[in-house]
């Protein structure tokens, strides 16, 4: 897994409420069986229907940061939607808030995800649309967002923190765990059998 | 006195640890696995060296990319092909229990594993599917996950996780006859919005709820992701444990009185604790259909559509009016469709079959309306067959196909073609869910079946009336 540890970019401002996964990546892409190859189907649908959609603004083609409302990632539990945004290049989503899945699924892939207050992200969001090389800088070590001079504060929790600033992943710890799995099956047989 | 609801007894039930700063590490009983989000977990599992424990505990089948029809042992699309083939390779290799095209089990993913009996009260249960909820029906505890966690159930049966907060939905009062399961489901999302639930867990009461027969159940917890909820369940009650009784996987003998006395005690203390609640009276409540682009998009079938004035969300609300070709304070009712679909893992069960042959019966699908009816499992095509339904529909001019999740997402070659609107008893109406540019109107069984005869969006109340000579 990528480590994460601060990152300066551009933003890519998604001007939306409840992006869900359908969006994120159409069902189409998703017969393959491999965890690569999703970059170029990033909201391939939205790409095609709308000309004027800010994947296809060149302006923006070098963003690293995704900013978007509310509820993103909703919809179905595609860990493929994870994949092709990461694949795309896009290293962390603020927004003011998230669906649980989708959240579950970035932090193993190392997509950075932040919630941020719905006034904060609006105001990222039309800076951006107006001035398409504005950048945010995201600290994770401090837990701080920089943009437009200011410098704000989020919460993080740190266990995720932990895994992303050293790439370890869950599984690690999991496999830590054996002893009290087994404990666990011994004691409640009949109803884990 | 204890106050615990069933949620938290379950999730207490299923702690392995918890250290200060990790989450949870969460036991899992049962893995249900599909093609399209299992393939990368067990290359992973592979390429680590890593075993696959309490293989008994995971059954495995094809549902989203495999065609209806009738010749489907040949799989024209290429990609589709190898993804199914690497599951049938990975479960003959790792011995997985898998219910290929043409087993007598085969199904959609959350139809057949209560119809084996493999979904039972009090377990957890994860797919890498979010409908996963559905089999909350059972008073179990279901999430949807990513490959990501398959992998970490497949070779710890174990996965991590916070703990959810609780919400109890209690719907009251008596809808109207021509109401149904998923019209309480979607009235529950169009109140509280897509994201409503967020991070909660939901148990459904009241007596609407106890009134409902599985099917029905399953059909109201198989939408709770779509109001953002992490799962949702109805406590175990006689209705669960007739259903179950006797199923391949069910527990047999005394071990069977055994566990119904355990499951028992599931139900929600008398004072628990929610961390939120609602209350949905449905009170001569109507049959609800959508209109936009997301199922919060939902009014009942006699209401027009909202203002954009009380949008909260004016933007989408605009998208959705510009996708779906309407226009604000517009009835639904009269809308010419092009394609009428009853399917999917909320509304492909023997009962909506029933349901949809009994409004079809006598009647001929009107001639600008193709029809697709897709049972959820080969069980359930097998007992529509013994029912006589097939000639129904078959005479009405109905395509009865063969199982899987068709037309519910655009996977497969099941589509609704670009511009063409499409009425539908699934679950999602998001923007090019059922094939680039269709529009979706997602509907009761019942709702479907009317406005299939009628050629435009209406109710079987309407149709009575119309069939009335
Ligand atoms: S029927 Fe639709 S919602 Fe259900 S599992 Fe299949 S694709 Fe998913």
């Amino acid at each position: 897994m990528e480590k994460f540890n601060s990152l300066t970019a551009q933003i890519i401002p998604l001007d939306l409420d409840n992006v869900d996964t359908d969006m994120i990546i159409p069902a189409v892409h998703l017969k393959s069986v491999s965890k690569d190859g999703y970059g170029e189907g990033l909201f391939s649908a939205l790409r095609t229907m709308y000309p004027d959609f800010i994947l296809n603004n060149n302006a923006y083609k070098n963003g690293k940061i995704l900013v978007s409302k509310a509820n993103f990632g909703c919809g179905s539990s595609r860990e493929h939607a994870v994949w092709a945004i990461t694949q795309y290049g896009i290293r962390a989503v603020v927004c003011s808030s998230f669906s649980d899945i989708f959240y579950n699924n970035a932090a193993k892939n190392g997509l950075l995800l932040i919630k941020m207050p719905e006034n904060l992200v609006d105001s990222w969001i039309s800076a951006s649309l107006n001035d398409a090389s504005l950048e945010m800088t995201i600290d994770l070590p401090n837990q701080t967002i920089s943009i437009l001079k200011e410098t704000h504060k989020f919460d993080y929790d740190p266990y995720n923190k932990h895994c992303l600033i050293n790439g370890h992943d869950d599984l690690d710890y999991l496999l830590s765990c054996a002893e009290e799995i087994k404990k666990y099956e011994e004691k409640n047989s009949s109803t884990t059998g | 006195m204890s106050n615990k609801n069933i949620i938290d007894k379950i999730w207490d039930n299923h702690i392995v640890q918890k250290k200060p700063d990790f989450p949870y590490v969460l036991y899992i009983d049962r893995i249900l696995l599909h093609e399209v989000t299992s393939a990368q977990a067990i290359e992973e599992i592979e390429k680590r060296g890593l075993t696959i424990r309490n293989k008994q505990n995971i059954i495995a089948t094809v549902d989203h990319s495999i065609p209806t029809d009738t010749n489907r042992k040949f799989i024209a699309d290429e990609v589709a092909r190898a993804q199914i083939e690497r599951l049938r390779q990975n479960c003959k290799k790792h011995s997985i229990t898998f219910f290929d095209i043409e087993s007598k089990h085969q199904g959609i993913v959350h139809v057949i594993g209560p119809e084996l009996g493999f979904t039972l009260p009090g377990t957890t249960i994860i797919c890498g599917d979010s409908h996963t909820a559905t089999h909350g029906a059972f008073g179990a505890l279901a999430f949807g996950v990513g490959t990501t966690e398959i992998l970490y159930a497949m070779s710890t049966s174990c996965i991590l996780q916070e703990k959810p907060k609780t919400f109890k939905v209690e719907f009251v009062g008596h809808p109207d006859k021509y109401f149904t399961a998923k019209d309480a489901i979607l009235k529950l999302i169009a109140k509280i919005g897509i994201g409503g639930a967020q991070g909660c867990v939901i148990e459904y009461v009241g007596e609407y709820i106890k009134s409902l027969s599985m099917e029905a159940r399953m059909t109201i917890c198989n939408m709770s992701i779509e109001c953002g909820a992490r799962a949702g369940l109805i406590a175990p009650d006689n209705t669960t444990f007739n259903y179950l009784k006797g199923r391949d996987y069910a527990p047999k003998g005394s071990n069977w009185d055994k566990m119904v006395e355990t499951w028992q005690q599931l139900a929600s203390d008398k004072d628990a604790h929610y961390d939120q609640s609602i209350t949905i009276d449905l009170t001569n409540a109507k049959p609800m259909i959508t209109w936009g682009i997301n199922p919060e998009h939902a009014i009942a079938l006699n209401e027009t559509t909202p203002l954009l004035e009380n949008a909260h969300d004016r933007i989408t609300f605009e998208k959705a009016y510009a996708y779906t070709h309407l226009k604000p304070a517009q009835s639904l009712e009269g809308v010419p469709i092009d394609f009428a679909f009853v399917g999917s893992c909320t509304n492909g069960r023997i009962e909506d079959l029933r349901a949809v042959a009994k409004v079809l019966d006598g009647y001929k699908v009107a001639a600008n309306v193709t029809m697709y009816i897709v049972p959820g499992s080969e069980g359930v095509l097998i007992q529509a067959k013994a029912e006589g339904l097939d000639k129904i529909f078959a005479s009405s001019g109905a395509q009865l196909r063969l199982p899987g999740c068709s037309m519910c997402l655009a996977m497969n070659p099941d589509k609704v073609p670009p511009g063409k609107r499409c009425i539908s008893t699934t679950n999602r109406n998001f923007i090019g869910r059922q094939g680039p540019d269709s529009i979706t109107h997602l509907a009761s069984p019942q709702t479907v079946a009317a406005s299939s005869i009628m050629g435009y969006i209406t109710s079987v109340e309407r149709l009575e009336e119309h069939g009335k000579v």
